[in-house]
């Protein structure tokens, strides 16, 4: 287990330098400039020039790149050209903001998706499977900033029950007026998770319903209580393998949903630096966000292999 | 009896808080705009937090929704020009006048923020400031103290535009400077003399101004009693918080949100003010529009009427780069209208049919600050030059590309790889050269100025060196409106529309005067509980 721990987190290293590097390459690539929405219409080419000194855009790529790299390795993921901010600090906020709506959507996005799963799998063929299923179906198919602008329609300016944007005055907190902003967001974004838990929790108990292990232990006379538990711990190296990616497509932040709701978190941060060109920003967030989803992935492996020995072994 | 009394503490302040009368502005812009003085994210920047924050030594006459809005005194009560030195201006400080921390505003804080903004040696230089600055103030040289309320600004070349060049530079405080030890410390607790104070800053979700009740003037002490100003850049979600009560302001609704908007009793608030959605067009290489009577068939095909109701009235019809009602619209003798059989004429003398049209690619951008709706318009013009004989490609890039494209000029690599011939970019015409000959003069083309096709025209040349020297204010505003109508009578663009500036506002809130300008003073409004 630690092998396998040390091996991946030493496989870090280069995945964080390709990512970087391309993404530092395709920044430059794509049309446009991280000066340009500092300037007026009319600056002249000296302004210009002495604003792309300033931020040290007037060097070579590859230097540039170096420049950033040294100045990340002493820890300091550098200075937002938009605003004037801290990387480090812009970052650490938005992941916060979105750690709490993604965390939630997680959980119920999670639950759902298991125990429709596994209503589904158990009554294979049933009206329960159909429903499940036509619900997992739903969560997939719909899109997510179209389900978010009806439910600002029907709760927030129709029923006026729920706040249609923002996070609450005092951002992470048990005040009813901050967690009622959460609501719309979390049940917004735990759509897709839902769905494709769903589905392969259903798939995989269904086939493991079938299996000899499973009539052996029902030629047992086990309960069905036990006999569900056996096929959930038989049927879960898959199903956190897609929890894992899901927790990391939450975590990485929803442009959309986080326009839509105007919530202050990653997505809504990398939109901005795009459109703005804002490297540093958009570098060290993709950094980041791209280590993150490798610890992630690691973790789930380790728990993986935990749940069932033969992935260890293997 | 100690919960008792508790609780009707709590209800005590629950009722303060409830009393406390708040302006909640959803914005477009995608962050809160930097506050350290000249701000970003486009005028709207400078209209919500540099103007409120600060003050500049000219400012915005924003008290009128009627007249076109000019520059009246600010932190300056008085501007003259050496009669015998053009280059030197005398401007005399408003005396009385109070930084929000108490301390005086003198001839050397604003010596100091020159620096800030213009001297890359002074310690407090700050790049970013400077580009803004810079640009407009292009022809600044230097500044002197004559005593504590009188300094002198000498620029590089005479120029008569000081007045309105000085309007978009703010003021800040050199004291907080060095109590805070730097920019990033100013940012977190800023210090103007502006109507408003800096009370709290949520990076990317909103900024809280109070009322600065010392203000010097006194009929601009804001009547509310906070401010809160929230970056919401999608049009739906801000129309939604209006519509559910989180917000009582917001920016640009979207045209088909605006019935039910007003259905729901919300104000709509529109007039004109200095912008310009229109086609700049390229003089370069081979293209079509070097041909006059091209560029007027262009514009007889435009039907700004028809495009009007596609976006709900929400715009004025264009027919030059300011209004046909402005002072420097001038007497042009091109009576632009719909005529699109006049159009097929004029395109048919030049060479060009139905089976031969006149191939134009035109770079457009999908959305960006002041580009209205980009493409719906730019898909219906493209059908109104279609119509007439014209062929219409677009080129379409995300807003920072066409920033960039738009820099690089007519003759740049882009456009000519592209075989591009024109740009769709709203333009700001606040000040009359920003107005009129940047975009005519031919010293302002190629990377130097806003004229992007390069369009060259010797006596335009002449009436707009004129006008940028002229110091009789009234002879001035005669010679840029001369020189407007030499730029309607050589149909230097395609002009299309002026947006409106509309803006939802509650029911609740009453006393806003929308001035015609890019600015406005928020400081009169009232919000019922």
């Amino acid at each position: 287990m630690l092998r396998l721990a040390a091996l991946r987190l030493l496989a870090v290293v280069p995945i964080a330098l390709g990512v970087t590097i391309i993404c530092f390459v395709l920044m430059f690539v794509a049309p446009g400039d991280p000066i340009q929405t500092l300037l007026p219409d009319n600056a002249t080419p000296e302004v210009i020039a002495l604003l792309r000194q300033a931020y040290g855009l007037d060097k070579p790529l590859p230097v540039q790149y170096l420049v950033w790299l040294g100045h990340l390795l002493r820890g300091d993921l550098g200075t937002s050209i938009g605003t004037g901010r801290s990387v480090a600090a812009e970052l650490g906020a938005a992941i916060g903001n979105t750690a709490i709506v993604a965390g939630g959507a997680a959980i119920v996005g999670f639950s759902l998706g298991l125990a429709l799963g596994l209503l589904a799998g158990t009554h294979r063929g049933g009206w329960i499977d159909r429903v499940a299923s036509a619900v997992a179906l739903c969560g997939l198919s719909v899109p997510q900033y179209w389900l978010g602008i009806v439910m600002v329609i029907l709760f927030s300016v129709t029923l006026n029950w729920l706040p249609a944007m923002g996070m609450g005055p005092h951002g992470l907190s048990w005040h009813w007026e901050d967690l009622r902003n959460l609501v719309m967001p979390v049940a917004t974004l735990s759509l897709i998770p839902a769905g494709i838990v769903t589905r392969i929790t259903r798939d995989r108990v269904a086939e493991l319903l079938r299996q000899d292990f499973v009539r052996t232990l029902r030629a047992q006379g086990l309960p069905t209580r036990t006999i569900i538990a056996h096929v959930l711990k038989n049927a879960a190296p898959p199903i956190l393998a897609v929890m894992g990616l899901q927790l990391g497509y939450l975590f990485g932040g929803s442009i959309l949903v986080e326009t839509v709701f105007n919530w202050p978190g990653v997505g809504f941060l990398m939109s901005n630096a795009i459109l703005r060109r804002d490297q540093p920003t958009l570098q060290g967030a993709i950094l980041v966000l791209s280590l993150g989803f490798v610890f992630l992935n690691l973790l789930v492996d380790l728990l993986q292999s935990s749940v069932d020995p033969r992935i260890r072994r293997g | 009896m100690r919960r008792v009394v508790l609780g009707l503490l709590a209800s005590a302040l629950a009722f303060g808080a409830q009393a406390e009368s708040v302006l909640r502005v959803a914005m477009t812009a995608g962050d809160i705009p930097i506050v350290i003085g000249q701000a970003d994210q486009g005028y709207e920047g400078f209209r919500f937090v540099s103007y409120n924050l600060y003050d500049s030594l000219v400012a915005w006459d924003l008290s009128s929704a009627d007249h076109a809005s000019g520059v009246v005194p600010g932190l300056a009560v008085s501007w003259t020009v050496d009669p015998a030195d053009h280059t030197r201006w005398t401007l005399k400080l408003r005396e009385g006048v109070k930084w929000q921390d108490g301390l005086p505003f003198t001839a050397d804080d604003v010596v100091w923020n020159f620096g800030r903004l213009m001297d890359p040696k002074a310690p407090q230089f700050h790049p970013g400031q400077y580009a803004d600055a810079r640009t407009r103030l292009p022809d600044y040289k230097g500044i002197e103290k004559v005593d504590d309320h009188t300094v002198i600004i000498i620029t590089k070349q005479e120029t008569a535009l000081l007045p309105y060049q000085l309007a978009f530079l703010v003021m800040v405080s050199p004291a907080q400077y060095a109590k805070v030890g730097g920019w990033e410390g100013f940012a977190k607790a800023p210090i103007g003399t502006g109507p408003y104070k800096f009370d709290k800053i949520v990076p990317r979700e909103r900024l809280e101004l109070v009322p600065n009740k010392d203000y010097w003037d006194a009929k601009r002490i804001p009547k509310q009693d906070r401010l809160v100003l929230y970056p919401m850049p999608e049009a739906t979600t801000r129309a939604a918080a209006l519509l559910s009560g989180q917000v009582n302001w917001i920016e640009a609704p979207a045209p088909d949100t605006i019935d039910k908007l007003r259905q729901s009793g919300f104000k709509i608030i529109t007039n004109a003010y200095p912008h310009i959605w229109s086609y700049e067009l390229s003089y370069q290489g081979a293209s079509p529009f070097k041909d006059f009577r091209v560029r007027q068939a262009a514009n007889y095909a435009v039907d700004r009427a028809g495009l009007k109701e596609l976006l709900g009235g929400m715009m004025i019809e264009s027919y030059g780069n300011v209004t046909r009602d402005h002072p420097w619209y001038g007497k042009p003798s091109f009576d632009i209208k719909y005529d699109p059989d006049m159009a097929r004429k004029l395109l048919k003398e030049a060479g060009y049919d139905k089976a031969h049209p006149a191939k134009v690619k035109i770079a457009i951008s999908t959305a960006g600050s002041g580009q209205m709706q980009p493409l719906p318009m730019n898909e219906f013009v493209q059908q109104n030059l279609n119509d007439v004989g014209f062929d219409v490609s677009f080129d379409v890039m995300d807003w920072n590309a066409l920033i960039d494209f738009m820099r690089a000029s007519a003759a740049g690599p882009v456009a000519v790889r592209n075989s591009d011939n024109g740009i769709n970019f709203s333009r700001n015409t606040q000040d009359p050269f920003g107005a009129i000959c940047r975009f005519e003069q031919t010293n302002q083309f190629g990377g130097s100025g806003s004229n992007w096709g390069g369009f060259s025209n010797k006596e335009v040349d002449e009436v707009c060196d004129a006008a940028t020297h002229e110091f009789d204010p009234v002879k001035q505003d005669a010679l840029f409106a001369k020189a407007h109508a030499l730029m309607v009578d050589n149909a230097v663009m395609v002009w299309i529309a002026h947006d409106v500036n509309p803006r939802a506002l509650s029911p609740k809130l009453h006393g806003f005067i929308q001035a015609k300008n890019w600015f406005q003073d928020l400081t009169p409004v009232t919000v019922d509980p």
